[in-house]
Order: C-alpha cells, then sequence, then structure tokens
C-alpha cells in the first residue's frame, strides 16, 4: 500500500493546502454576538458571497460548508436526536437555526469566485443518490471545475422523522466509542459507501468525448460512450447514465470528517481528503478523544492500506487536520474573546478538534508541526465570522507562505484552479476509457456495494 | 362610450433550449448546452429583454431508443436546482424557474431547496411541478417503480400543501438576532410540522427561516382533468402547450372557470403557452427560414425515430423521402423512454398519420417536419408582435413561454426585434420594477397576488414541539 509520500496517480506531488470550514457566524456558538458579526445577514446572499469572496482573495484553497436536515437545536438534546422522534426538534432561543441549503450556496458563491474550491455537505442518509450525484455535477459546471463533497451521513431519529421513509438504525454510542462493531453504524456507513459509489459510477457514465456532434451522421452522441451503471444495492437501485454529461474535473474529490475506526475505513473506500480531529479532549470528539496527529494519521493509514483503493486507482487519500481557530487582533487577544463569548454562551466552548486561540505565529507554529507530523493540509474553522476569516487571509496565509509551509504563489497555473490539482489527486482517469484502453495500471472501479466494516 | 380598458400585459419566460428535437445541435453557431457560459450568456439576453424568467425543464433519465440510449438529440444536461442558483448569481432581476418533479424528491428536502434559492435570489424562485408517472424515470430513485397514473396528483397535491407548511413554519420575524438579549430566534414563532397522510409521513421542523416570497412561485405543466383541477387548486401557472389562437381560448376559457370554485381570482393565474418564433425580413423570408429551420429540426434519422416511437417498434429499411409504413403499429405496451410523447391508440395514431400524409403528399420526413417542428408565430416582427398581443388581448393566453432553436443565443433576435414593439404598443414593460418597486419579486413582476393564507388543511396540523432541555454532547 502506498503511504502518502509516494507520487499519487498522475505523478502530482501533493502540495500542503489551507481550506476553512464555514458555517453560520462561525464555530463558536455566541460568535453571533460579536459586535463584528452580522447575524440578521445569515440567510442572505450577500453575506455569504462576501466571505466567499474575501476566502478565494486571501488564496485559500477550498471552503467547506456545513449542512444537515434539521435545525441546530437538535443536535443539543442528545448526540442521536430527541427522544421521540415523532414530534418535531424545537429551536434553541441562545443559538443560530437555520440553515440554507449547502450546495445551493455553493452553486451561488461558484460564479462570483475565480479560484477557490467550493465543498458543501450533502448527506447520504435520506437524500436521493442519483439527485445528488448530478446536483454536485452541475456544480463543477457552474464553478469550473472547484466542485468537492463532503460527505456525511445523518445517523439521528431526528433526519428519519423529517423523511418517514425508514427508521433511524439503533447505535450504541458506548460500543462505538468503545470501537467495538455496532450494525447501526455499520448500516449507515454501508448506505454512505453505496451512495457514494453509485456518484462515482455516474460521474464515470458518459466518457470525456461522449458528445460528438457528428452532423454527417446525425448523431448528437456516441452511444458507445454513454453507459448505464445498472447499480443494484442492498437499499436501493439507480440505472443510469447520468443526465449531466461528464463534469469539468469527471470524479469530483470527496471528502469526509471522520472520527472513528468504521469511519476511516470508509473514507479509505471512497473519500479522496479525509478531515481528522486531533488533540481535542472533549467528549465531542469521540473516538478521537486525546489522540494526537501523528497517532491518527497512523490510524488512517492502517486503514487505507487495508482497503483496495490503489488497486482502484485512486490517489492515496490526503489526510486534513481541523483545527478551530481564533486569531489575535490589534484590539483585542483571541482568549479575552473566548472568554467573552464563553461568558456569553453560559458554558466553556467545546469542539471535537482542537481549539486554538492565540497570534498568527503560534498558529503558524502549529500547523508546521502538524505538517511535519504526517499531514497533508488544515482546514481551518473560524471561531467567529468574519472577523477570523479576515485575519486568516491577512495574517496567517502569508507566514505560511514565508515559512515555506504553503507556496510563495498560487501554484496553479492560469486555466487550471480544479480542486483535484489543489489536492493534487491528478486528472481523474474515466473507468470505461480506461477499460477500453485496456489499461492494467488503472482498472475500473467496481461498482459493487462496498461490505460495510462491522 | 366608456374609456377603454388598459391593455393587458404581456409576461415572456426565456425556455433555456435543451434536450428535445427542437434544439438545432448541426447550426453551425450552436453552442454548447451544458457549459456555464451558455446560461450566463441567455440569462443576460433574457434580462435585458426585460423577460419575467428563465425557465428549466427537467429530464431524470437520458433518454432511450429502441432500449438503447438515443443519439441523434441533444442529451444531457445540468440538475435543476444548481443551475438555477448560478443563473440568479449572475442576473439582478428575472426570475428562475425549474421543473421538479413531485413523485422523485422529498418535501422536507425540496422545500429547504427552494426556500434556499428564494433567499440567495432575494425572492426571484419558482417551481414548476411535474409529476413523472412512469418506471423509466423511476428507475433512477430509491422508490424505484413509480405512482399509478391515477395517484401521481395525489401526491403532488399532498408534496405541495406539505412544502407550504413548513414554508410557513417560521413567522415573518421569527429571526431575532438580538445581540443584546442573546436571543436568535424565537421560538415561539417557529413551529414544527407533523403530517401523517396517504403519500407521506413526517415530523420535521424547518432549517429554513421564512424567505422573500414565502413561497416560490407555483407552476404547472399538464393538461388531463387532474392535471387542471391541481392546477386550479394551487398553480399560479400554467406551462400549457395551446399555443394556436381558438384552442388557447378554449384551455384558457376551461382553466380559469375552474378557479371561481378553488376560491380565487381570475388573475392569481397567468396561462402561458410554449411558442417557437421564427422571423425574417418579409412573411415569404421568414416562411422560407422556418422551413429551413424544421427540416434542421428533424433528420432524416429523427424523423425515423420519431415514427418508430409511435410504431413501437423498429422499422427497418423505412425511406424517410418515402411513405409512411403499410404494416401497423405493434400492439405490445410501448416501451418506456422512447422519443415521443405517449400514444394512447397507435393504431389510430398512425391512421391519422397516414390521412394527412395522403392529403397533403407529404414524404416521412415532411410529415414529422409538419407534425413537430411546426413554428408557432412566423413573420416579420411587426407582424409576431401583433400576433402575440393579439392572443394576450383576445384571451387565448397572458403571454408566451419562448422555446428558441438555437443555444445560447436564440432569443437574441426576438429580443433585439420583437420586444421593442411589443412596448412601443404599450403591453410590455420598459424596466424591472417599473410599478414603483425598485427590487421585485418574480410574483411582483408577474403581478401575482401575494400568496394567500393557509386554510384548514386535513391530515397537516403545525404542532408545538416538546423536547427534553438537556444539553448532550453532539457526536
Ligand atoms: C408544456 C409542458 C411541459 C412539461 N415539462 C415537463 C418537464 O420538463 N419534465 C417532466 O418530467 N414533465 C414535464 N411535463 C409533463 C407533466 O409533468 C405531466 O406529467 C404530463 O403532462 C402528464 O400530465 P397530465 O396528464 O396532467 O397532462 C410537461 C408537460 C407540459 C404540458
Amino acid at each position: 500500500m502506498s503511504h502518502h509520500h509516494t507520487a499519487p496517480t498522475g505523478g502530482i506531488d501533493p502540495r500542503f493546502t489551507v481550506g476553512v470550514a464555514l458555517d453560520g457566524a462561525g464555530w463558536h456558538p455566541a460568535a453571533w454576538r460579536e459586535p463584528s458579526a452580522d447575524p440578521a445577514a445569515l440567510f442572505t446572499a450577500a453575506y455569504w458571497t462576501a466571505l466567499a469572496v474575501s476566502a478565494d482573495t486571501a488564496g485559500v484553497d477550498y471552503l467547506t460548508l456545513e449542512d444537515s436536515l434539521h435545525v441546530q437545536g437538535a443536535d443539543l438534546t442528545g448526540p442521536l436526536g430527541v427522544a421521540d422522534p415523532e414530534l418535531p426538534p424545537r429551536v434553541r432561543p441562545g443559538i443560530v437555526e437555520g440553515r440554507l441549503d449547502a450546495l445551493l450556496v455553493a452553486s451561488w458563491i461558484a460564479p462570483r469566485t475565480r479560484g477557490i474550491g467550493v465543498i458543501p455537505t450533502v448527506t447520504t442518509t435520506h437524500t436521493e443518490p442519483f439527485h445528488l450525484a448530478t446536483a454536485l455535477q452541475t456544480l463543477d459546471f457552474v464553478s469550473e471545475g472547484r466542485a468537492g463533497w463532503q460527505l456525511r451521513f445523518s445517523p439521528g431519529a431526528v433526519d428519519a422523522a423529517a423523511f418517514g421513509r425508514k427508521p433511524a438504525p439503533e447505535i450504541d454510542l458506548a460500543a462505538v466509542l468503545a470501537g467495538r462493531p455496532d450494525p447501526g453504524l455499520a448500516e449507515l456507513i454501508g448506505e454512505a459507501a453505496e451512495v457514494g459509489e453509485v456518484a462515482r459510477a455516474l460521474w464515470d457514465s458518459w466518457e470525456d468525448d461522449a458528445i460528438i456532434r457528428d452532423v454527417a451522421t446525425g448523431r448528437f452522441l456516441d452511444r458507445d460512450r454513454v453507459h448505464r451503471i445498472d447499480f443494484a444495492g442492498e437499499r436501493f437501485s439507480v440505472a443510469g447514465p447520468s443526465i449531466v454529461p461528464r463534469a469539468p474535473q469527471g470524479q469530483l474529490p470527496i471528502t469526509l470528517l471522520a472520527h472513528a475506526a468504521p469511519i476511516y475505513a470508509l473514507a479509505a473506500d471512497i473519500a479522496d481528503v479525509m478531515f481528522i480531529t486531533p488533540d481535542s479532549v472533549s467528549q465531542r470528539a469521540g473516538a478521537s478523544r486525546g489522540r494526537g496527529v501523528a497517532e491518527l494519521v497512523a490510524a488512517v493509514r492502517a486503514a487505507e492500506a487495508a482497503s483496495d483503493r490503489a488497486a482502484r486507482g485512486f490517489a492515496p487519500l490526503r489526510i486534513v487536520a481541523d483545527l478551530v481557530i481564533g486569531l489575535d487582533t490589534a484590539a483585542e487577544s483571541a482568549a479575552d474573546r473566548l472568554d467573552r463569548l464563553n461568558t456569553l454562551a453560559g458554558s466553556p466552548y467545546e469542539s471535537d478538534t482542537r481549539v486554538f486561540v492565540g497570534g498568527a505565529s503560534d498558529a503558524a507554529d502549529l500547523i508546521g508541526a502538524w505538517h511535519r507530523a504526517g499531514v497533508d493540509g488544515v482546514r481551518l474553522r473560524p471561531l467567529s465570522l468574519p472577523n477570523d476569516l479576515t485575519a486568516i487571509g491577512e495574517t496567517l496565509l502569508p507566514l505560511l507562505r514565508e515559512r515555506g509551509i504553503l507556496p510563495a504563489a498560487d501554484p496553479q497555473p492560469e486555466g487550471s484552479r480544479d480542486l483535484r490539482g489543489r489536492f493534487g489527486l491528478g486528472v481523474a482517469v474515466n473507468r470505461h476509457a480506461a477499460a477500453r484502453a485496456g489499461s492494467a495500471t488503472t482498472p475500473a472501479p467496481s461498482t459493487t456495494t462496498t461490505e460495510a466494516p462491522a | 362610450m366608456s374609456t377603454p380598458e388598459p391593455k393587458r400585459q404581456i409576461h415572456l419566460v426565456a425556455h433555456f433550449p435543451g434536450v428535445n428535437s427542437t434544439t438545432v445541435w448541426t447550426d453551425p453557431s450552436a453552442g454548447s448546452q451544458i457549459d456555464f457560459d451558455s446560461f450566463r450568456r441567455f440569462a443576460e439576453t433574457a434580462e435585458r429583454g426585460l423577460f419575467d424568467y428563465i425557465f428549466l425543464a427537467e429530464g431524470l433519465r437520458v433518454r432511450e431508443h429502441g432500449g438503447r440510449i438515443h443519439d441523434l438529440d441533444v442529451a444531457g444536461r445540468p440538475a435543476t436546482l444548481a443551475v438555477l442558483t448560478a443563473i440568479a448569481s449572475i442576473t439582478r432581476h428575472i426570475g428562475v424557474v425549474g421543473t421538479l418533479s413531485s413523485t422523485f424528491n422529498e418535501p422536507v428536502e425540496l422545500a429547504r431547496q427552494l426556500a434556499s434559492l428564494d433567499h440567495l435570489s432575494g425572492g426571484r424562485a419558482g417551481w414548476n411541478v411535474v409529476t413523472s408517472p412512469d418506471a423509466f424515470h423511476g428507475g433512477n430513485f430509491r422508490r424505484g417503480g413509480f405512482l399509478p397514473y391515477a395517484d401521481r396528483y395525489l401526491r403532488a397535491e399532498e408534496f405541495v400543501r406539505l412544502a407550504k407548511q413548513l414554508w410557513d413554519s417560521w413567522g415573518a420575524d421569527a429571526v431575532l438576532a438580538d445581540r443584546s438579549s442573546g436571543r436568535f430566534v424565537d421560538p415561539e414563532a417557529v413551529r414544527g410540522v407533523t403530517h401523517d397522510g396517504p403519500q407521506f409521513d413526517v415530523a420535521a421542523t424547518s432549517t429554513v427561516p421564512r424567505s422573500p416570497q414565502r413561497y416560490p412561485v407555483i407552476v404547472q405543466a399538464g393538461d388531463s382533468p387532474a392535471g387542471r383541477g391541481f392546477a386550479a387548486a394551487n398553480a399560479e401557472i400554467i406551462f400549457s402547450r395551446h399555443t394556436g389562437f381558438a384552442d388557447g381560448q378554449q384551455f384558457y376559457r376551461d382553466v380559469k372557470g375552474r378557479l371561481p370554485a378553488a376560491g380565487r381570482s381570475e388573475d392569481s393565474l397567468l396561462i402561458l403557452p410554449g411558442a417557437s418564433v421564427v422571423l425574417g425580413d418579409s412573411a415569404a423570408d421568414a416562411h422560407e427560414r422556418s422551413r429551413e429551420i424544421g427540416f434542421a429540426q428533424t433528420s432524416p434519422q429523427t424523423a425515423i425515430a420519431w415514427v418508430e416511437a409511435i410504431w413501437g417498434r423498429e422499422l427497418p429499411g423505412l425511406d424517410p423521402d418515402g411513405p409512411l409504413p403499410t404494416t401497423q403499429p405493434g400492439d405490445t405496451e410501448q416501451r418506456q423512454g422512447q422519443v415521443s410523447t405517449r400514444v394512447d391508440d397507435r393504431i389510430a395514431r398512425a391512421e391519422q398519420l397516414r390521412a394527412r400524409a395522403a392529403a397533403e403528399h407529404l414524404s416521412v420526413r415532411e410529415l414529422v417536419v409538419a407534425e413537430t417542428a411546426a413554428h408557432s408565430f412566423v413573420g416579420t416582427p411587426e407582424h409576431v408582435a401583433a400576433e402575440l398581443d393579439r392572443h394576450v388581448q383576445g384571451r387565448a393566453s397572458d403571454g408566451f413561454v419562448l422555446v428558441p432553436h438555437l443555444t445560447p443565443h436564440g432569443l437574441d433576435e426576438f429580443v433585439d426585434r420583437v420586444v421593442p414593439l411589443l412596448q412601443e404598443r404599450g403591453v410590455f414593460r420598459t424596466a424591472y420594477g417599473s410599478a414603483g418597486i425598485p427590487n421585485p419579486t418574480l410574483r411582483q413582476t408577474l403581478g401575482l397576488p401575494d400568496p394567500p393564507g393557509l386554510g384548514a388543511i386535513s391530515g397537516v396540523e403545525l404542532v408545538d414541539a416538546v423536547v427534553s432541555s438537556s444539553e448532550g454532547a453532539s457526536a
């Protein structure tokens, strides 16, 4: 199994990446009360446009957009939603409630930005795999090759009740945290794996040169280069082909946040980029609690070695460490700000990943140390918006460039700003084109069900 | 003599020309039907022409013919909501309306997506509610199969009612965003929705606050009595196939006549037939262009595929320049996903086509051109403007959904040459928001009344949810 220092398919050496994770007014629950926040604007296009343009201008590699199909307050009633799924969850007055659909926010941002990758969160649990796959392809068209997908599944009874199609699986949290197999979790992971497989198969269902516009024969398409996928899994079937021709990137980068071994295995099977959560002492870190970068990287690489991803032509997983970040300003130290926000919230902020508050120089030290410990990038979750995003662009990124952690200039040549390139994933090989060429090195990934790790 | 009534205003919709046999992809100037530049170019023209909205159709499976991918027409299109949102991002005033199936979506998800589009676009969203009752399209979806024909509007009806409950479940002032009190949202103003009906069993709290239009503008496209009944109860626009004057008047009277029973006024529903326009410097010039475009829209291969679809069988050796086949149509079920509309009685349809071909001395290809590529309005810009006006003043329609045959610049000539004439006639706006509203919503651009309050709806109730107040960790 290839190690991450091995050059991926296509021979492109991955460079370190810095992304930002955007959500509401920032990751602190009281962030919306910051003087610099604009809480009344959270549901406007202007708000999201300004954040995206700021990150794009600063040279951030990509942004992710959080999403879920339930209101945020439902998460506070317990990890798996309200006790009684017959009743809809109630909103909480003190936190930001409500979200716009992440994929559509990304579609809005895309034509207004130039280089930044746009990665919305879309769940696999209740959505239609066909809609999800084609909408992401469309995002790749409207962004001209800058789209990705943050894959998520929705374990909660709240989400299941909102769709009413099937009950939520029962998950034994204690078992999951203890690293024991759990059939409920395995079911969700199995479904996510199927949806990922279907998406990838649909993305390959049109070959690059399927549209021939051959006036002489009257044929718009070469029907031999458009393929049904005929996926028949345990939970659903999808005939295909996609309604969308092959997207600019062919295969969009699939990203996945993972705290636990079964999800590392899912990432190894279907994802390109994995977000890990090192150095958190909080319960929220789940199975990652108390584990450092090196330990998590080793665990992910072990999961990767147990998967057949190289045989399926995938580049090694890019491992990206998440970091909540609040940066000092001239007016106030970030530590004071965090204290103030905690007081407003009524409890100290805890995250599933490390929370950093301080100066840009210390932040750059930490990121440099993580880089040396084997991660391919960091995803910064700004404590509050827009001020921490502004500070990331103005102080932290220049420092990372100065120190050589990031390249001095955007290495993407004009006209090649695709997200795969940023992650060093190489050009996606179409499975049908590869099979036609009889290539032994890049066999077609199978469309069969990936076994859920039990 | 009484004072003359003010002239009825024409509504114009720009249908992005995509997947169908009317799109002439063989034209040397034809561009991509999928690259975003095409949508940008098309949207800019439509907005320059002050159109009410840009419209996208939907097809949830690549069409097949005789069990294989149909390779003659443009195929491949974007997913509706994602591309509409991007179009809204690069325009300012024009509406964005998309076709989205009530059969292959789920209410909680689609309602939040449409509300999100309405927020992002500043109130310019619309939804063409179509029912897609066939197993061919169902092959791409979790629910698999399909709904019985009789049930598709039952689901559509329940879907729209539930969606409206979700759109109404955040009060207008629910978002307080009050820093000093620490109250972001007023919990009293947000209610969960529970619904237990034949089609859906849902308990949810919407994640999207009330959007600028509250509901997207609801459009319907369907012709059956059930479809017309659904439209009279729910739709604010009907996208119809009735483009002819007399036929249009009849449809117009029928549908508007159904409104009072639904407690609605005549001006709460606009009827907009699909129309194709061919312009020329003279009448003769326009008719010659129409003929040429018709043959470009119907290649010899397309003509054969069209006849095969109606005959329900392959017709090897059929000469496009010869007569219709003498064999009778097959009596097996028509294969799903064929390149044609549904044919209920293929023997009768074949007789009808034979009669027309004989009476007008038409070859197979000429017949198919006459049947499918007949353009709605052909003539000089002056003639076309006068005709459009006549249809609207004569209550054959309230405007038109223009379906150009070229991507992406098929609307340019109409915008440059016909729109100014409509403006001169005083039947088309000269600016958006001319009613004194600087940033009109789509509903305001269309001159439609605000959505009425919800009446009592059986099977759906709003509840104040009770939840445990204990705070736990989130996994
Ligand atoms: C003008 C028009 C446009 C339509 N566009 C679409 C479309 O884009 N996608 C789709 O799935 N169905 C479309 N339909 C089909 C309708 O959704 C409906 O299924 C069909 O008309 C049968 O309904 P009916 O029995 O009420 O006529 C369209 C129908 C009409 C009349």
